[in-house]
């Protein structure tokens, strides 16, 4: 083992604690913590199989390893992003559908109430 | 038989204007039909729920700040569900006189149009904006054009009359952010008859314009963006 494989190791390790106690806490749900928990698995996989990057860069067709990585991780950060835009989209169309049902639910309520405060109205309603 | 209107005015901080326009809007009595109002406050932070509910309109509170499109679709969503022969929107900065409504509604009756717009540019005769955003007014008439063969001079203008059919449309779906251009080509593409009429508009008399000259670009880009998504999607 060489130092920056056991930095690494124990920095994975650290990172997987934190995501476990997100989602023990309930701070954090279990399909966005998919990505994390797999994006950990790779970094570890990475770091105890030190031939690994070449092996992968030679796969591909990938000249200088370092390359791969940064080609690989952009292209997932981007689709990541996305994904988190139409996340964040669907969440604004159902809060704009919430909002207005509830100004809705709030003026029928307060309709409801006022024969009640109202004298002659309660008198109509017995 | 008396048609039944609901004026909806949405307002986003807008108590000074309001009971001036409210009382306008209550004195108003058109032969054959009847209005009621309905205040929306967006989530305002001054006293705009407290004073409409002092003149005794209804006022649908949104919790939660939706944006004058989100706030007018709570409106026509109320009018779906109360069964309103027509939604008018008034804006609460009382940019549109209570006055010129039946002017929209004659030419209701006129064309039987699904959507009547009250126009500021027609006659050129009162309030009539500022010369850079007359030039984006002409901008999205022009866009207008191309979208839907619609020859509307007045796009922006949020002073307008739906009827039945288009206030269960709006109800379904409304732009949530600058909705007048984009909406027109929701109609449009919906096959609803669009009619425009003159009216005479005044300056606001309180508040601030939702759009600032910094974000101005923003509205044009986004506008232009939503209007060719809403001619391409199929409703």
């Amino acid at each position: 083992m060489v130092r920056i494989q056991l930095i690494t190791i124990a920095i994975n390790l650290l990172f997987l604690f934190y995501i476990s106690y997100l989602i023990v806490k309930g701070k954090l749900r279990e399909e966005y913590a998919i990505v994390w928990l797999v994006c950990t698995a790779l970094l570890t996989l990475f770091s105890f199989w030190r031939d690994g990057l070449e092996v992968m860069a030679r796969l591909f067709g990938v000249y200088e390893a370092p390359n791969l990585v940064f080609t690989v991780m952009i292209f997932i950060i981007l689709i990541y992003l996305l994904h988190l835009s139409i996340v964040n989209s669907k969440l604004q169309k159902n809060m704009t559908r919430l909002t207005q049902e509830i100004a809705l639910l709030k003026e029928e309520l307060s309709k409801e109430k006022l024969p009640v405060e109202d004298e002659e109205g309660s008198a109509k309603n017995g | 038989m008396t048609k039944t209107i609901l004026a909806i005015v949405p307002c986003y901080n807008e108590a000074t204007s309001l009971p001036s326009l409210l009382g306008s809007l209550k004195q108003l009595r058109i032969p054959g039909y009847q209005l009621s109002i309905a205040v929306i406050n967006d989530a305002s932070a001054d006293a705009t729920a407290s004073v409409a509910k002092a003149a005794g309109v209804t006022v649908l509170d949104l919790p939660v700040n939706l944006g004058i499109g989100g706030a007018m679709q709570t409106g026509f969503r109320y009018a779906q569900q109360q069964g309103f022969d027509f939604a008018l929107q008034v804006d609460g900065d009382g940019q549109h006189p209570p006055s010129e409504i039946p002017k929209l509604l004659a030419r209701q009756e006129e064309t039987n149009a699904n959507l009547v717009i009250g126009s500021r540019f027609l006659l050129h005769e009162g309030f009539q904006s500022s010369f850079m955003r007359r030039l984006g007014i002409q901008y999205f008439h022009w866009l207008n054009r191309i979208f839907t063969g619609n020859a509307i001079y007045d796009a922006t203008s949020g002073f307008r009359l739906l009827d039945k059919k288009a206030i269960d449309k709006a109800a379904m779906v409304y732009p949530d952010e600058y909705p007048e251009p984009e909406s027109l080509v929701l109609f449009a593409r919906s096959g609803f008859k669009i009619a425009e009429t003159a009216v005479v508009m005044q300056a606001r008399t309180g508040g601030t314009s939702s759009i600032s000259s910094a974000g101005s670009i923003y509205y044009l880009i986004k506008v232009t963006i939503a209007m060719f998504f809403s001619f391409i999607r199929h409703y």
